[in-house]
């Protein structure tokens, strides 16, 4: 029963806004160019479903691509940082200072190098998604204890067989929590590179419709941006529990 | 000599842990080492496995002198150390995995866990499992190591006192059906004079060998009833630890 109040309390919340704001726009007859109804929103969604899909899908592409190579960059990078410390000690401090770059800026020069196609998108995601996934693993690997290590050593293990019996599998939960974060992250990442400079994707979309003040469209491809990252996150909450059986079977 | 140690000295962070340590097991012998906490009980077991290197010393296996990790001993830490992630039977067959004779290990697993307790568990994992349990599917990934000797680390000192008893039980059956080597570290006095057939007192400030005790093997075989009947051993040995007697016998 309180499991059913917990989940029906955020859609209650969420419903009364929509009947609040979508009573204030018919009330106060507020034009569309300035706020639009939420059923307006939701007419759009469905008037505009092809355009949103096709640059949707531009957008998702963008995203995959770049949170493949974000997480394998991470996997090689997070190993040589707890294999070695001097790399540890020299990558670390660089990465923290490029996360202190706002992207919106970072965006445009990468256009100005790379051009207007996928490949600037691409590396703005890299670049959003990179630092959470690896500082998660790096962490994690870390953290471990060591006791793990020795046993499979004082068994016969090499080093670079620890890590593919012990250390990997230990960091994996450390691993998805920081994919998670990424996952969020890297719709939002392609929509920036896409905002600055591109041909097609939700970004594009977004800023075509923002200057023909069309504010309906607007919220439908925020919507549709909103959903998409929750669906992003889902996919690596099945990675999880394909993952990490273990989690599930407890007593 | 199946394992002898000769002159092994060892410091951590400065200061002398181990000064002239020496100390030989026979084949097939059960050895508990005994003494305070914080003399390098544990210390000895993991300069045994070559997690910790000696400052001076030798250790020799077969009369053949080994250094670093060797594959002759395998190593069972006070906690059970299973991977979370992995199944008990994947878990217990860790040494044939690291070795690529993962199926032998796989058969030979199946094969023991009825008598290890663990029949029907195969394909949980660790966290299902009860503290004796995971325990004694510690004890077989140890057991089924092809290693000469079995080093035992405080196996059931995570245990509360019934399922202690229970183990050690089990440990004393196990024990005869096994015939390994096995160099048991302990501060349960009553642990080390029910399974051991010798048991080395350390002490002294850095420690050594200071003292052996060999307890009596009725012919009947040991049980609870002959343990409780060990009083006088018991103080003795209690004695030495304290340091209050150091002859040797």
């Amino acid at each position: 029963m309180n499991r059913w109040k917990n989940k029906a309390a955020p859609v209650l919340l969420i419903a009364a806004l929509l009947v609040c704001w979508e009573a204030v726009v018919r009330i106060r007859e507020i034009p569309l160019y300035v706020l639009p109804a939420p059923s307006q929103v939701v007419e759009a969604l469905i008037a505009n479903r092809g355009t949103l899909a096709a640059h949707g899908a531009v957008t998702v592409a963008e995203a995959l691509a770049g949170m493949a190579i974000a997480l394998l960059l991470a996997l090689v990078i997070g190993i040589a940082m707890d294999a070695f410390p001097a790399v540890k000690s020299g990558v670390y401090p660089v990465l923290v200072v490029t996360q202190t770059v706002p992207m919106i800026v970072l965006a445009p020069i990468l256009i100005i190098y790379l051009g207007f196609g996928i490949t600037p998108k691409i590396l703005t995601v890299v670049l959003m998604c990179f630092f959470p996934i690896v500082v998660s693993f790096a962490d994690a690997m870390g953290q471990m204890d060591e006791e793990y290590v020795q046993l499979v050593r004082s068994f016969g293990a090499g080093r670079w067989m620890a890590y593919r019996l012990v250390k990997i599998p230990a960091a994996v939960p450390g691993l998805i929590s920081g994919l998670k974060v990424a996952a969020t992250y890297s719709i939002s990442g392609a929509v920036v590179g896409e905002w600055i400079g591109a041909q097609s994707g939700l970004g594009y979309y977004l800023l075509r419709v923002k200057n023909g003040y069309m504010l309906d469209k607007v919220f439908a491809c925020v919507l549709v941006i909103v959903a998409l990252s929750l669906c992003m996150n889902g996919v690596i909450r099945l990675f999880q529990a394909a993952a990490m059986p273990y989690a599930a079977q407890k007593d | 000599m199946k394992l002898e140690i000769s002159g092994l000295d060892f410091s951590y962070g400065g200061r002398e842990v181990l000064r002239q340590l020496n100390l030989q097991v026979e084949e097939g012998e059960f050895v508990s080492i005994l003494g305070a906490s914080g003399c390098g009980k544990s210390t000895i077991l993991k300069l045994l496995t070559g997690v910790l290197s000696p400052a001076a010393g030798t250790i020799s296996v077969d009369g053949e002198k080994v250094q670093g990790m060797t594959g002759h001993f395998a190593y069972m830490p006070q906690n059970d150390l299973l991977f979370p992630w992995k199944t008990i039977l994947d878990n217990v067959c860790l040494y044939g995995r690291i070795h690529g004779t993962a199926e032998e290990a796989r058969r030979e697993a199946m094969e023991n866990m009825a008598a290890f307790g663990l029949s029907g568990y195969e394909k949980s994992y660790p966290s299902a499992l009860s503290g004796g349990m995971r325990q004694r599917a510690a004890f077989l990934r140890t057991a089924l190591c092809k290693s000469d000797i079995l080093l035992l680390d405080e196996p059931f000192g995570a245990l509360d006192v019934i399922t202690r008893g229970e183990m050690q039980d089990w440990l004393l059956s196990m024990r005869r059906k096994m015939n390994r080597t096995v160099v048991l570290v302990t501060h349960d006095m009553d642990e080390a004079i029910y399974l051991s057939d010798r048991i080395l007192i350390l002490g002294g400030h850095p420690s050594r060998v200071v003292s052996q005790l060999i307890p009596p093997a009725p012919p009947e075989g040991r049980s609870r009833d002959w343990l409780y009947g060990q009083g006088d051993l018991r103080r003795r040995i209690h004695r030495e630890i304290m340091g209050e007697e150091s002859e040797e016998t």
